[in-house]
């Protein structure tokens, strides 16, 4: 559990580093999602090191603990780098990702990593265990919250607006779903497969609690992760916007690696861009 | 020869659980808006704080069990058998199968005998789509008492478990309750060395009904409760397709992917003998549910015919 005050600029280094590991794994995977992991890095960072989640690294299964739940699973990568840096796995095994007889599936798996939270990847259920996570704290008087990161594509799901109609129906005040929004999707920009705006005002017609932030500004992410932690009796979301790509300057905004591994040229390239 | 009629297996199940409430702090119960028919509303009326309807929303509802589980809740989520596991199916692959996580669906209205609501409602494909997840433990109760001491089971197992119930009363086929039941274990109902009669839910006390017929005309046949789909009592089709030497499963569900075909691989890979398939073959309808059962052939005449038409067959190839 991290416990010292931690400085904006040691939070944005580790959140440069964690982008190497994003890149060198997905390059030695061969396979994989960059854009999605990159932009969701930095509310990654906060999130496990911005004293933000309890948890403990020996104890991934601690029942107390906060619970961060990547619902947009193929950002996976993001998710693995935090893992390691937090000590909940070896960060030899990134560079396993993807590879058979290794826990490192391609996508997350609670079965192959007791600190992930939720199996995902298929579309829209991140948001509905969550929300049934939440309910169980409730029921057994406990104090943990539960984080769901969820995708702006992925929000073209039905499921997600189920679980956010009902999330505020059952006024459960531990659930946070932060969205990044880095505008595109597989087949293009979002505005041009499926727009989902007005996105903001249809979280408050849901009735959850909505903050918009810059989602690479680390300040403005601390800030809105310690605004959704005060006590209220519906759900908060934190909408996010995001670069796809974010920190590496051929991949912001460029869709092609929204599912592309880089080359082992674009990893070095990458590599110095992200030097510390 | 009819039976007496019982309990509705989903009226059977809401009061279980009810009972079960009582005795266990950590069931939790999910519902779509339908627990005055799939009987949850006992539960809920008892266990309000414990009880959630999702409303009319099956996907989500599946994946809040999901969450509830993960966190150490027993979850028992249920809706009509259609819309439980058609519109939950990619939660209960990858939030509840893939995953491990403890819950348990009990999908009500399953098979053709809801009668006048139709095809819409009905579970035609259930069982099917269930047997398609690996770990799914699969049960179809005959009767109130076996559904009791079902759902007391699907509660103790730790593992996911889908469990069928009907809306029409049900014959009753255990008058001492189930004391004996245990999942994958078929009951015997009926000692008989002609001819084997596998069922489950509505269609046991058909098959009991068709053994008498059967006795009647001099051929003895052998009755097993195959309750639990999976895991398949293995040892118990073995032994009846070496002891009888012919086997018939009934069962009201599509026959392309139910207990004939879970029987039947068995049969293949242990003993292969003579088998007769009574089931559905495409989409039902409207009606009464009497009359529905007996125009798709999900009745004790049909078993019968059925079992000697076998019988008559084997014989004709044995001379």
């Amino acid at each position: 559990m991290v416990t010292t005050e931690v400085s904006l600029e040691q939070l944005e280094r580790i959140a440069r580093k964690l982008r190497r590991h994003i890149v060198k794994m997905l390059a030695i995977a061969g396979s994989g999602h960059p854009g999605g992991s990159l932009s969701a890095i930095d509310i990654l960072t906060a999130l496990f090191f911005g004293n933000v989640m309890r948890y403990d690294p020996r104890n991934p299964r601690w029942e107390d603990r906060d619970r961060f739940i990547l619902s947009k699973g193929h950002a996976v990568p993001a998710l693995y780098a935090v893992l390691a840096e937090a000590g909940f796995i070896p960060e030899e095994w990134l560079w396993q990702l993807r590879k058979i007889d290794t826990p490192m599936q391609g996508h997350p798996s609670v079965k192959d990593l007791p600190a992930v939270e939720a199996s995902t990847g298929s579309l829209g259920q991140g948001l509905s265990i969550g929300l049934g996570m939440a309910l169980a704290a409730r029921l057994d008087g406990k104090g943990y919250r539960v984080y769901v990161m969820i995708g702006d594509g992925e929000s073209e799901e039905g499921q997600i607006w189920e679980a956010a109609m009902a999330a505020s129906h059952f006024r459960v005040g531990n659930l946070t779903a932060i969205l990044d929004y880095n505008r595109y999707q597989l087949d293009g920009a979002i505005g041009e497969i499926m727009s989902i705006e007005p996105v903001v005002a249809k979280w408050q017609a849901f009735g959850w609690a909505v903050r918009e932030i810059d989602g690479h500004d680390m300040r403005q992410i601390l800030d809105a992760l310690h605004w959704a932690r005060e006590p209220r009796e519906q759900p908060s979301i934190i909408v996010a916007h995001t670069v796809k790509g974010k920190g590496v300057s051929f991949m912001e905004n460029n869709n092609e690696f929204h599912g592309k591994a880089p080359s082992q040229a674009e990893l070095e390239r990458a590599l110095a861009e992200l030097a510390d | 020869m009819a039976r007496p009629l019982g309990e509705a297996t989903r009226e059977a199940y809401g009061k279980a659980l009810a009972e079960l409430g009582r005795e266990n702090p950590d069931i939790v119960v999910l519902d779509g808006d339908l627990s005055k028919s799939t009987m949850t509303k006992y539960f809920a009326q008892e266990f309000p704080e414990r009880f959630f309807n999702v409303g009319i929303a099956e996907a989500n509802m599946v994946g809040i069990a999901a969450g509830l589980a993960a966190s150490g809740k027993i979850a028992f989520a249920s809706s009509f058998a259609c819309f439980v596991m058609c519109k939950g199916f990619d939660q209960l692959r990858l939030a509840v199968a893939y995953s491990g996580n403890n819950v348990k669906i009990v999908g009500s209205h399953g098979g053709i005998s809801i009668g006048e609501d139709g095809v819409s409602q009905m579970g035609h494909e259930d069982i099917g789509l269930a047997l398609s997840l690996p770990g799914f433990v699969v049960i179809v109760p005959a009767d109130g008492a076996q559904t009791r001491a079902a759902v007391r089971a699907a509660a103790e197992y730790v593992g996911p478990v889908y469990i069928r119930v009907g809306r029409p009363k049900a014959p009753i086929v255990y008058e001492n309750g189930c004391p004996d039941f245990q999942i994958g274990k078929a009951i015997t109902l009926r000692e008989g060395n002609d001819i084997t009669l596998i069922a489950n839910g509505l269609m046991v006390a058909a098959a009991l009904d068709a053994a008498e017929q059967l006795e009647q005309q001099g051929v003895s046949a052998r009755v097993l409760d195959m309750h639990t789909v999976r895991p398949l009592d293995e040892e118990a089709v073995e032994a009846a397709a070496r002891e009888t030497g012919a086997i018939v499963v009934a069962e009201e569900h599509l026959l392309y992917t139910g207990l004939g075909t879970q029987v039947a691989m068995a049969v293949a890979k242990r003993h292969p003998v003579p088998m007769r398939f009574i089931g559905l073959t495409d989409y039902a309808e409207s009606g009464a549910p009497e009359a529905l059962m007996r125009k798709y052939g999900l009745t004790a005449d049909h078993i019968a015919r059925q079992a000697l038409d076998l019988l008559q067959q084997r014989q004709g190839a044995l001379v």
